[in-house]
């Protein structure tokens, strides 16, 4: 098992070598995913491993895209979309384009989940979904649209308990194994790197969605990643968080108003 | 308030159970003293739906604080935490709880494992790992690394759980100082 003061080492290498800045991330979960890929990679020593992470640039890019935690599916908490469709979209039809960006996307389940409702409440033609995250690879497997079919009776459940009356199976063409998402949701989205460490603003946006991300944040990048947001928000914009995630206790909390019971707060000073 | 913590330790007990445990949990906790002088934290399998139902149901049984745990929380003495669905549970340096929402371990989130090991790592000694009836494997590692750390795994007895199989998975991998019916358990959380 990796101790405190290596990991330091590595998050430090991780900086001066290759510009990821890990520091304010919290160090327990970071403990157990470089435990694990300390064990895959079969390194008989902490010397080894941070040798191989410093002199090759394809096994650091590995190693970044492994201890950042990548899981994700689709229509996560029903309840949560559910709320998007009845209570956000109907409030955004008036406007005559509407953004939207999923801040931490990975590999893009919950932004095609974004897509089928825009589609089913008829924005979808006046939309952008931009959709962004630390790792090039996860963002090339949410470009091709193309995940498992494993998970999909269950994505299929939670779609109809958020709302949707839809055949589920009509939004993609399944082929060995896999399920194929319309291109009409992929003309919509917009995939590109971005580091909510390191990285500005570059837009203005109706809703920003950033679901189980801010959990692997110590609170001051918590409040540096809020800001971002705040500073991103159009008026009466929206932001949605993940279920046990909050904006209490951060600056942004008294301009912004809770919607009922879902992590959803609107823009309203 | 982590220096408090840092110069006035208390001890920890992690409860993990699947199918069969919550009977247990409905009679273990009417019979803890108030106030509890260790934090408990209560890792099971559950429907992962982001329900307060199981808090509820649990609240009801003891007077001693009980309630889910929010990210970023810190570990106090005389709490009962439960581990939210749909998250692994983990504890920091400065002994504060962090959520984790990674791969799955042992078909579940949260895994008993993962806060057993978290926790060994942080609390060595001060640390008693209860691993109580399931029918998943999940646990016995988490308990060999509480115990390699330096603190106590107690496992239920297999003849007085719903379902055996988790303990017997803890006892044939040797993870376990000592088997404990409901009554053991209470003396030995009203004893720390």
């Amino acid at each position: 098992m990796i101790s405190t003061d290596e990991l330091e080492l590595l998050l430090t290498d991780l900086l001066d070598w290759y510009g990821y800045d890990f520091s304010h991330y919290s160090r327990a979960s970071l403990t157990r995913r470089v435990d694990r890929l300390w064990n895959l990679g079969k390194f008989p020593s902490f010397a080894e491993l941070r040798y191989q992470i410093r002199s090759d640039a394809n096994y650091a890019e590995r190693f970044i895209e492994g201890i950042t935690v990548n899981v994700t599916e689709m229509f996560r908490d029903p309840s949560f979309y559910l709320a998007l469709r009845n209570e956000v979209l109907p409030t955004l039809t008036a406007k005559p384009f509407i953004r939207i960006w999923h801040a931490g996307c990975s590999t893009g389940e919950e932004v095609y989940s974004m897509a089928i409702l825009l589609h089913e409440t008829g924005l979808l033609h006046k939309s952008l979904l931009y959709a962004t995250d630390l790792n090039p690879e996860v963002l090339d497997r949410a470009r091709r649209g193309i995940f498992s079919m494993t998970p999909l009776r269950q994505y299929a459940e939670s779609y109809r308990l958020a709302g949707g009356t839809r055949d589920f199976s009509d939004y993609y063409t399944a082929h060995y194994g896999y399920a194929k998402f319309s291109d009409d949701f992929a003309e919509k989205m917009i995939f590109s790197t971005h580091n909510l460490v390191s990285d500005s603003s570059f837009n203005e946006f109706d809703l920003i969605l950033c679901r189980n991300v801010l959990i692997y944040f110590d609170k001051l990048l918590q409040e540096h990643v809020l800001t971002l947001f705040d500073r991103s928000m159009g008026p009466l914009g929206y932001l949605a968080l993940g279920s046990k995630e909050t904006l209490k206790f951060s600056s942004l909390q008294p301009r912004y108003k809770q919607l009922n019971s879902e992590k959803i707060w609107r823009k309203i000073g | 308030m982590a220096q408090d913590w840092l110069t006035r330790p208390h001890p920890v007990v992690v409860i993990g159970g699947s199918s069969g445990s919550i009977e247990v949990l409905l009679k273990l906790l009417p019979g803890l003293r108030s106030p509890l002088r260790s934090a408990l934290i209560i890792v099971v399998h559950r429907r992962n739906t982001a329900d307060s139902t199981l808090s509820e149901l649990l609240a009801l049984r003891t007077c001693i604080p009980l309630k889910e745990v929010d990210e970023k929380e810190p570990v106090e003495a005389g709490v009962i935490y439960l581990a939210p669905a749909d998250y692994h549970l983990l504890i920091e340096t400065d002994f504060t709880f962090s959520l984790d929402d990674s791969e799955k371990i042992n078909y579940t989130r949260p895994a008993i494992d993962v806060t057993f090991e978290s926790a060994a790592g942080i609390y060595g000694s001060w640390l008693t790992g209860l691993l109580l009836s399931g029918a998943n494997a999940d646990g016995a590692n988490g308990l060999l690394a509480i115990r390699q750390a330096g603190g106590r795994a107690l496992v239920q007895k297999p003849e007085t759980a719903l379902v055996d199989f988790m303990p017997q998975q803890a006892i044939q991998q040797q993870a376990f100082d000592q088997l404990v019916d409901i009554d053991a358990m209470i003396a030995y959380i009203n004893g720390l």
